[in-house]
């Protein structure tokens, strides 16, 4: 069984935004409302710049679905979180709750009212049948029905973003690192916690007063 | 007699306002609410012409084996170097 995941490669990724504008384009998203952006970084920097797309990860315990008030989130077969919006009433929760900020919400009306939270699919549509208008005035292009992989990953021009059973992008992923002898430390464990200690390394004396 | 019924029956009362009751809501696993949702696998193929991937309908192991060939095209070293 499928668990559909986004890898994204940081030292590949150029910062084009062709991701943002596949998922724009093909889900016909509206304005206001991105399911996917690119996140830099050390903008600027030489040699310290980084970039990575961010998108809904299709969490495999997704803490929206954990505190939706009206249970409008689940998870197909292949892991991938999806949500009904005629049940969704637009509260924000899931929002606040999700640590990638991918719940998106249309200013629907006036005086900033919030519609209905839109986000990531992963192309792969929503509870409509399948291929028909109605899912894609909803949720966008189901793309998973029609063999493909989301748009975003497939129209990566340097293949920094990989979409894909999670085992099968981490396969190649690991490859890649493996050739060019270095990246695993720019999106993995390294980057989140450091470096691993050296043995017999002492840890870092406090510096400073009160914080 | 009747007076320790009596008093039993304030001190019920009485006393019941000092009983403490859980105040923190146990969480549950909520369970979908929405529409049933179809299998992409449930789906014919596209035709040639729209490079779709090629499998049986309504069977998920050829689905999965013509999305996973669709993942590794993601994987230069295998696409452009064999």
């Amino acid at each position: 069984m499928a668990r559909m995941k986004f890898l994204c490669d940081a030292e590949r990724c150029i910062e084009c935004n062709g991701c943002v504008t596949a998922c724009k384009n093909e889900n016909e998203v509206p304005w206001g409302v991105n399911r996917r952006r690119v996140v830099t970084i050390n903008d600027g920097v030489v040699g310290a710049e980084k970039s990575i797309s961010v998108a809904c990860m299709h969490c495999s315990d997704a803490p929206c679905m954990a505190v939706c008030p009206v249970d409008c989130f689940y998870k197909t077969d292949d892991g991938v979180v999806l949500h009904d919006k005629d049940l969704c009433i637009g509260c924000g929760y899931c929002f606040y709750a999700c640590p990638f900020g991918a719940p998106q919400f249309p200013q629907a009306g006036a005086f900033g009212l919030r519609g209905k939270m839109d986000k990531c699919t992963f192309c792969a549509g929503g509870p409509e049948p399948d291929r028909s208008e109605a899912e894609f005035r909803k949720y966008g292009r189901n793309r998973l029905s029609e063999g493909k992989l989301p748009a975003c990953a497939e129209m990566c021009s340097t293949k920094a973003l990989l979409g894909g059973d999670g085992d099968v992008i981490a396969d190649i992923y690991r490859e890649r690192v493996l050739r060019r002898g270095k990246g695993s430390e720019v999106w993995g464990w390294g980057t989140a916690y450091g470096p691993a200690p050296r043995p017999g390394a002492q840890p870092p004396a406090p510096q400073g007063g009160k914080s | 007699m009747r007076a320790p019924a009596w008093l039993a029956l304030a001190a019920v009362l009485v006393l019941a306002a000092c009983g403490e009751r859980e105040q923190v809501t146990e969480f549950k696993h909520g369970k979908y609410q929405g529409k049933p949702d179809s299998q992409p696998w449930a789906n014919a193929p596209l035709p040639n012409e729209f490079r779709g991937g090629t499998w049986k309908q309504n069977d998920r192991t050829s689905w999965e084996e013509s999305i996973k060939n669709r993942q590794l095209a993601q994987h230069e070293h295998k696409r452009i170097y064999q």
